[in-house]
């Protein structure tokens, strides 16, 4: 019994590396059709992401977004609900602190900026409480619901930087820079990445707490795992989805306001390039661990972030970057069959064993 | 002759050996019973049959040839069908189409010519069946009669019957009996697996005791009785009459007047229930499945809204109240009729599915936290005081057999010595020995005075274990009859929903109060 155990402790981390690994070395392939040494090409992706001052930064800077996203759609999972609409919160959430950071004036820094993240995170938990009220009182489905808000996010702000927000005289439709007691500090001199990423790992690492000691946790846990058994010993199940769709959106929405407050420091109509479809495959890669969302978010923001100079510095076009992402989720989906097989048969022979063994 | 022959069939799972060199003989037109607890290897062995799983080692003849049985439907060409406990049937087609469906892969298909076919296929067997009903109307027995036409249609000879009766009325019991012997009769061989015991004695020729995954002994019908299967099947003896001890009535604890509640289709599941309920007493509630049981348990532990009536626990009405505020302030214990849908979280462990009503409140919860030392202590204790055979309180349940699952809902539900003890089907699914167990534990606690309501769909479980027994039929209480006087009869007439009064000249007479 002891090795199951330990396997299953293990288990977790071993597939996705296996995963990611087999992803590399499949790509590994797409790179040699370029004419280009998967050698050279790796040593670069990883040095300018994991290994160098700037490929750091650069790699923190777009693992913050991805982090926070991922630990909302994880919150969101636990509780049975697949979050797809991270996309419209962290743009709902990058308007929340706008408005913040550029209409309320005069304040020190030490009460703007969380202010400013207090906006975005409310703006983005209205938004998964949307769906969060349809799916828990109305009953539909909340992956439509939030695909669905997705695009009717999107479109506000898109007509409210085009229109009442405008910066006079922009040359593309933005909106002014936001109050600087308003801006997210810079951690590394000269770089990009700013405090979001504390934002996010204190975020993650709070939910983990919450999840492993908290009443709460549990309660999120039984109504995810079993509604009519939450039911049965009278808790509320509409009222924990409601409630697990707002944080959910509400980490979405930090996000969103840590684009805003600490890298483009205004709104526009595309502060995420994607991050909320990303956040999904990253929740479900981490398999409901929370230090799973961290190593996660951190992989896929390096690969973003060594993208970049792998095309300007060995001539490979980004799309390989987004195949070795894909090929990563296509194996680490497959390890996952495999294991549950794999476990399903440990389960089965500790199941059988007992009966077996001491009769009832 | 000898039609069906099992040679040594070893089934390994891991480490573990499901089937243990099983070797069986069982003779053309015979009812053959296998008999087993639950884990016992029966179905393992079943699915090995019906070429579901294949063996380890090991050999099946048919009428003396060695066959291989890759899947089911080699398994069907070789005529061997499987009618499943729970049917394989698609409820929106006809009993036709039903029936030859995936035998056909022609473009065209005669429907008309398949429903003569199928018509003179159930009157060859008297299995009546009107061929162009549709199957979700039909009821639970004639479903099961379907499943039947349905392998025979395929042309088996060899029929498994995976547990057939437990679905069915004592009438459609009686039935299906008749069928099974006219098929004997035809020179079917029939494997008929059951942990019933009356009704392995009542039907079949021969009997195969398994125990953990070896054939214990294979007798003649005749030479044994219930006693003596029991034992060869627990190992140890089994006490079939409970020693219920003195009933000692208290003052009424449960009132419900005049109960009106509706399904989940909005439809009226109880229409008019009026009981009372007594410290220290069992009111079991005898009926078939679906006539308004589940409605009656759930009203009253608040998952279902009453339409009319009033229900009063101890004299305060609690119609109105919230599921949480009946478990917070109420001592209410309610083992729900499906332990892993309902009763569970499957992958949670043991020690926190006994929190699962508890969990905000003190001890386990303090300060905002759960106090997982208090829980696991918690889980520790209650696991010995159950007997929950598990590795330790940290194991998923989902990992636990049927019987120790019902003991974590017992340990959880029957602590804090709960005034009213709800039992839904508190024994479905379970074997001789959980069975016995959880009764046990029932009677205990109605000695210690708490009222119990015990329903089931199972007869003679609620004449063994209710003081008084109510009869539901179509959300009615057909009557309240005291169980000293009340016999099999009568209560399995009050279930077909007749009066008993009518039909008095034709059962012996009993008394009812």
């Amino acid at each position: 019994m002891k090795t199951n155990q330990v396997s299953n402790a293990f288990l977790p981390f071993l597939a996705p590396m296996l995963a990611i690994v087999a992803a590399l070395i499949v790509g590994a392939f797409l790179i040699a059709l370029t004419g280009v040494n998967p050698l050279h090409a790796y040593t670069i992706l990883f040095r300018e992401s994991l290994a160098n001052y700037y490929g750091i930064g650069n790699t923190l800077t777009k693992m913050a977004p991805l982090l926070l996203t991922a630990s909302g759609v994880l919150v969101g999972l636990r509780a049975g609900q697949l979050n797809i609409g991270g996309e419209g919160q962290i743009h709902m959430g990058g308007l929340g602190a706008a408005l913040v950071g550029l209409y309320v004036h005069g304040l020190p820094m030490w009460i703007h900026i969380p202010l400013a993240l207090i906006g975005g995170f409310l703006l983005g938990a209205i938004w998964g409480g949307i769906a969060g009220y349809l799916k828990a009182f109305r009953g539909v489905n909340e992956v439509i619901t939030t695909l669905l808000l997705n695009y009717i996010a999107l479109n506000i702000i898109s007509y409210l930087v085009q229109r009442p927000m405008i910066e006079p005289g922009a040359a593309s439709p933005f909106t002014p820079i936001i109050s600087d007691s308003a801006k997210l500090p810079i951690l590394m001199p000269g770089g990009l990445a700013h405090a979001g990423i504390f934002i996010g790992l204190i975020a993650t690492m709070v939910l983990g707490w919450l999840f492993r000691r908290s009443p709460l946790g549990y309660q999120i846990e039984v109504v995810g795992q079993n509604p009519t058994a939450a039911r049965y010993a009278g808790m509320s199940v509409s009222r924990t989805i409601m409630f697990v769709m707002a944080l959910a959106g509400g980490l979405a929405g930090l996000a969103g306001a840590g684009e805003v407050m600490g890298l483009k420091h205004r709104l526009f109509e595309t502060i995420s390039p994607g991050y909320g479809y990303e956040a999904v495959a990253i929740a479900l890669l981490s398999r409901g661990s929370f230090t799973g969302v961290i190593f996660t978010s951190l992989f896929f923001g390096a690969l973003r972030s060594g993208a970049n100079v792998l095309q300007r510095e060995a001539g490979i076009p980004f799309t390989i970057v987004y195949a070795i992402q894909g090929l990563t989720v296509l194996f680490i989906a497959i390890s996952l069959a495999v294991e549950s097989n794999l476990l399903h048969r440990v389960s089965l022979r500790m199941n059988r064993l007992k009966p077996a063994g001491v009769k009832l | 002759m000898v039609h069906l022959r099992l040679e040594g069939i070893t089934k390994r799972f891991g480490s573990f050996v499901a089937n243990d060199s099983i070797s069986l003989e069982v003779q053309s037109g015979e009812i053959h019973a296998i008999l087993g607890e639950n884990g016992a290897g029966k179905t393992t062995l079943m699915n090995v049959l019906s070429g579901l799983y294949q063996p380890d080692s090991g050999q099946i003849h048919l009428e003396g040839v060695p066959v291989h049985l890759t899947s089911a439907n080699d398994a069907i060409q070789h005529g061997i069908g499987m009618i499943h406990q729970h049917f394989m049937l698609v409820p929106q087609l006809s009993v036709a189409e039903n029936i030859v469906l995936g035998t056909e892969f022609g473009l065209r298909l005669n429907l008309r010519q398949k429903m003569e076919q199928v018509r003179s296929m159930s009157n060859r067997y008297r299995l009546q069946v009107d061929p162009s009903a549709i199957v979700g109307d039909l009821s639970v027995g004639m479903q099961q009669r379907v499943e039947i036409l349905k392998v025979l249609y395929r042309g088996a000879r060899v029929l498994i019957l995976d547990e057939p009766t437990a679905v069915l009325t004592p009438l459609e019991v009686e039935s299906l009996f008749i069928i099974l012997r006219q098929l004997a009769a035809a020179g079917h061989t029939i494997l008929f697996i059951s942990h019933k015991l009356d009704e392995l004695l009542n039907l079949c020729d021969k009997v195969t005791v398994l125990r953990q995954g070896q054939v214990v002994e294979t007798l003649p019908i005749q030479s044994v009785t219930k006693e003596i299967l029991a034992q060869l099947m627990v190992g140890r003896k089994v006490l079939f009459s409970l020693d219920k001890g003195i009933p000692n009535p208290g003052s009424t604890i449960l009132d419900v007047q005049n109960l009106y509640v509706k399904d989940d289709r909005h439809l009226p599941a109880i229409e008019g229930v009026t009981f009372q309920l007594r410290t220290g007493e069992i009111l079991g509630i005898a009926g078939v499945d679906g006539n308004g049981q589940r409605e009656l348990a759930d009203a009253i532990a608040g998952l279902r809204s009453v339409a009319e009536g009033k229900i009063c626990l101890e004299g305060i009405d609690i119609t109105e109240w919230s599921v949480r505020q009946r478990i917070q302030q109420l001592h209410i214990g309610y083992i729900p009729e499906d332990r892993q849908r309902i009763g569970l979280v499957m992958n949670l462990s043991i020690a926190k599915n006994l929190i699962l009503k508890a969990f905000k409140q003190l001890p386990f919860c303090k300060n905002w936290l759960l106090q997982d030392s208090i829980i696991d202590a918690h889980a520790i204790h209650a696991i010995k005081q159950f007997d929950v055979r598990a590795i330790d309180e940290q194991v998923s349940v989902s990992n636990l057999s049927g019987g120790n699952q019902q003991k974590v809902i017992l340990a959880r539900e029957l602590s804090g010595h709960p005034k009213l003890i709800i039992a839904m089907q508190p024994c479905r699914g379970l074997d001789v020995g959980a069975t016995e167990y959880v009764q046990k534990q029932l009677l205990i606690e109605r000695q210690r005075g708490a009222a119990i309501l015990y329903i089931s769909t199972e007869l003679e479980e609620v004449m063994t274990m209710s003081d008084r027994i109510a009869v539901m039929y179509r959300g009615q209480f057909m009557d309240i009859l005291d169980a000293a006087h009340a016999t099999i009869e009568t209560v399995g007439v009050l279930m077909m929903g007749e009066k008993v009064s009518k039909v008095l000249d034709t059962i012996p007479a009993t008394t009812s109060t």
